[in-house]
């Protein structure tokens, strides 16, 4: 397993965590991608958005659906707390690709592979000007990894 | 003629941290180069040097991606909303 530096963690309620393995898998092999919108770190709301590139190595959000997304998030007034893609033949860790076209320096990239279908990983990133930081993934009731680092 | 910009955290450099700015254009070109003479800095980031919007650069017109409309000749009218949205991609 690939690793970065770690700094710090990242909450996820179990059913979003749920929702999000289970739009990776509405449509392996292909990519999906969407954003997960919240208020002080924790995520209110689950945006799944379109991958317009509909690739199995590529993934780029829809541009109409996108602002539709952000337009929603700004009604709400909820912040933008992570951008997750799936990885559906690789691990949950950032591609090449993801770091050069990460331009969302306040979000958590959150990456749901599905390289072993029954055990599906979900991790977060920081990605800032090329540089990669692991943001620790935490589900509700996962009492053992709950140490904040 | 004013239009109003909204602009994404990446870019709030150029803004003095701004999420909201006006600008003035008949076009989306003219406003760029006028968003540009008050906030140096913001065109390069939208525009490359072939005068084009950057390939990964979203820009809107009253909700409507550019690129469906006139590109970065799009005609403006006053009272029209621009929205700035980097792409979301990746491998």
């Amino acid at each position: 397993m690939t690793r970065a530096q770690g700094n710090g963690r990242f909450d996820l309620d179990q059913a979003t965590y749920d929702a999000l393995v289970a739009h990776a898998r509405s449509d392996f092999p292909y990519e999906v991608c969407g954003l997960l919108a919240g208020k002080d770190g924790r995520v209110a709301r689950h945006l799944p958005v379109s991958n317009a590139a509909r690739s199995m190595t590529y993934y780029e959000m829809d541009s109409r659906e996108l602002l539709k997304a952000f337009n929603e998030m700004d009604d709400a007034d909820l912040d933008l707390l992570a951008i997750y893609h799936s990885h559906t033949h690789t691990e949950a860790f950032p591609s090449p690709t993801d770091v050069e076209l990460a331009f969302y320096p306040e979000a958590v990239y959150l990456i749901v592979s599905l390289q072993y279908a029954d055990e599906p990983a979900v991790r977060g990133f920081e990605i800032v000007d090329g540089h990669v930081a692991e943001r620790a993934v935490h589900v509700d009731g996962d009492g053992a990894t709950a140490a904040a680092r | 003629m004013a239009i109003e910009v909204r602009v994404p955290t990446v870019l709030r450099t150029h803004t003095g941290g701004e999420k909201r700015i006006t600008g003035d254009g008949a076009t989306l070109q003219e406003l760029i180069d006028d968003l540009e003479r008050r906030n140096s800095g913001l065109k390069p980031a939208i525009v490359g040097g072939d005068g084009q919007l950057h390939r990964f650069i979203n820009l809107y017109v009253n909700d409507e991606d550019v690129r469906f409309l006139g590109g970065i000749a799009t005609p403006l009218e006053d009272g029209d909303s621009v929205s700035i949205l980097p792409a979301v991609a990746g491998g």
